[in-house]
């Protein structure tokens, strides 16, 4: 599938609508659109609100009294750490993305071309381990790190690696497998070991299915809740533990910070995919083309 | 080149393996054996045969978790799926702004489940305000708040997968089905979909293991309320794990069955759909 994807838009010249029925459906899309965008627009709104109002007046603009500047950043960065905890998010997803592609490349590379009973069992293994739910292994999961003092921005990138291993391998084993065996073949025989073959020869033409992983592991490592509250240590919060902590245990929450923390979470997001929409969108529609 | 391959284990095979098998195999087996025990940690725990599946099956929390998610799934699946065929087929009909609406579609997903829960939480009870009510009053509101909610953030993930299938479709198939005579209904059940088949049984997949295994924006959302009566099935086993003292072993006895809902759901509704696609 993704290959025929490249092929061409036959599809949209034969079934062009008339104009009426294109007025109608773009009038049905702006609707829809402000519907996706509403939810965001009203936090932004709330966020520049006074905290009392938030829930009083959701839906009116801030003015007035109601208005209240930048205090709700200024006091929720101040009960969150949110600098630092965005800094470990970035760093933990960063490492892990880098690390989760390098090596599940070069396991899924191995694994296809060295046929034997043990590489298959190993690829089954992996192609297992991806509908095995989070809630199945998070408490012994969570021992295992806690023994092997791993509840660190970088010690959590190694198990990032060993958790998202499954989907990874499973993705770029399918397309290996549409890799012509005859340049590795040249490759060797121009006196290439190995490691120089798949750096020099196979890993430039995994490049695509590479920025597919990257992207659907980041939107993943980035986005994680329990897998870091459960392995880090208290100390370390990354930005989803960070807005959960706001609402704190019983009691109240600040509706202003949180407020205010949620834009703040949403802006990088927004800023990465307007830079790399084009990415992003193509990486996940190549990402659905599992086996 | 087989032999030559096979000597380098070490440096392709090894480093993955290695963080696979501690953090994932491991915690696996652990996770299976730890079931049929009672446990604090896991060095104190002790054999007791089913008895935690047992209570397990007879906890209220965790047979409304079963039925509550269940009923989430059934209906946010068909939800996502039908409206995100929908816009899809709207947005390859070459109307202008196709590539706007796309990108304004797909942005909520990327947004984490947790930012996704507290954005819904102000925005539902914003509008339950007028009523006097909050999305904790009544389990349906919390119920009909994650459906909305899960339709936000999956519709543009799936719009994408089904654009690319309907895109693929060859246009020379289309204009044969018009010079039969096949009206566009008929067109787009016996042409459309059967050909988009493959992108079906993907996108009902991914919605369907991603809302079984639903946690962050249900504990964002709702966490439950009220009395648990809006926990999912990955809430109540994380709170039977870390809420409960001595429920360890039940909570992980949980994880199992949860575990074998999940994969043979999966794999039964890929074996259904993979039937009925199309032989190329």
């Amino acid at each position: 599938m993704a290959k025929k994807a490249k092929k061409n838009n036959d599809m949209a010249e034969s079934v062009e609508v008339s104009k009426t029925a294109a007025i109608i459906m773009t009038i049905v899309f702006i609707i829809l659109a402000v519907i996706f965008l509403f939810p965001i627009l009203l936090v932004l709104m709330n966020s520049f609100k006074n905290k009392l109002y938030i829930s009083e007046q959701p839906f009116s603009l801030p003015g007035g009294e109601t208005f209240a500047g930048l205090s709700n950043y200024i006091g929720g960065l101040a009960k969150t750490g949110f600098f630092s905890a965005a800094l470990n998010s970035a760093i933990i997803t960063i490492l892990s993305v880098i690390l989760i592609v390098v090596l599940t490349s070069m396991t899924a590379w191995w694994l296809t071309r060295v046929k034997s009973k043990f590489s298959s069992v190993l690829y089954y293994l992996f192609v297992f381990a991806m509908i095995v739910p989070f809630q199945m292994v998070m408490f012994t999961l969570s021992k295992v790190t806690d023994i092997l003092n791993l509840g660190n921005p970088i010690g959590i990138v190694i198990v990032y690696v060993g958790f998202g291993a499954g989907q990874a391998v499973f993705m770029f084993a399918g397309f290996v497998k549409s890799i012509p065996i005859s340049l590795e073949e040249a490759a060797m025989l121009d006196g290439c070991t190995p490691i120089q073959t798949f750096f020099l020869v196979v890993f430039p033409i995994l490049k695509p299915t590479a920025i597919t992983v990257a992207i659907l592991n980041a939107m993943w490592v980035w986005n994680d809740y329990l897998l870091p509250l459960l392995v880090l240590k208290s100390d370390y919060q990354t930005i989803p533990i960070a807005v959960q902590y706001l609402k704190g245990g019983y009691g109240s929450v600040d509706m202003g910070a949180m407020m205010g923390m949620l834009v703040l979470a949403i802006v990088p997001i927004v800023v990465v995919y307007l830079l790399c929409q084009k990415h992003i969108i193509k990486g996940v529609a190549a990402g659905a083309v599992k086996g | 080149m087989q032999k030559a391959y096979k000597k380098y284990f070490a440096v392709f095979v090894l480093p993955t393996l290695l963080a696979f098998t501690v953090f994932f195999i491991i915690p696996f087996v652990m996770g299976i054996v730890l079931s049929f025990c009672k446990f604090t940690t896991v060095t104190n725990a002790r054999f007791v045969g089913v008895t935690n599946y047992i209570k397990a099956f007879s906890n209220a929390d965790f047979l409304n978790a079963l039925g509550f998610t269940t009923k989430f799934t059934i209906v946010s699946v068909i939800t996502i799926n039908v409206i995100a065929f929908a816009i899809a087929y709207g947005l390859t009909r070459g109307i202008k702004g196709t590539n706007f609406f796309r990108t304004t579609f797909f942005m909520p997903n990327l947004i984490g489940g947790i930012v996704l829960g507290y954005i819904w939480q102000l925005m539902i009870n914003a509008v339950l305000a007028n009523f006097d009510v909050t999305i904790t009053s009544d389990a349906k509101y919390g119920f009909w708040g994650l459906v909305i909610l899960m339709n936000w953030q999956l519709i543009g993930y799936m719009m994408i997968i089904y654009i690319a299938a309907i895109q693929n479709i060859p246009g020379e198939l289309i204009e044969a089905a018009k010079i039969d005579g096949a009206t566009k209904t008929q067109t787009m059940f016996k042409v459309i979909i059967p050909m988009a088949m493959p992108s079906i049984t993907i996108c009902l997949f991914l919605s369907l293991t991603n809302a079984f295994k639903l946690f962050d924006q249900n504990l964002a959302l709702t966490a439950g309320a009220p009395s648990r009566k809006t926990a999912g099935l990955a809430l109540d086993i994380y709170t039977t794990f870390y809420n409960r003292n001595g429920w360890e072993g039940v909570g992980q006895a949980k994880a199992v069955v949860f575990f074998i809902i999940v994969g043979a759901v999966s794999m039964l509704q890929l074996y259904i759909t993979r039937k009925r696609e199309v032989e190329e």
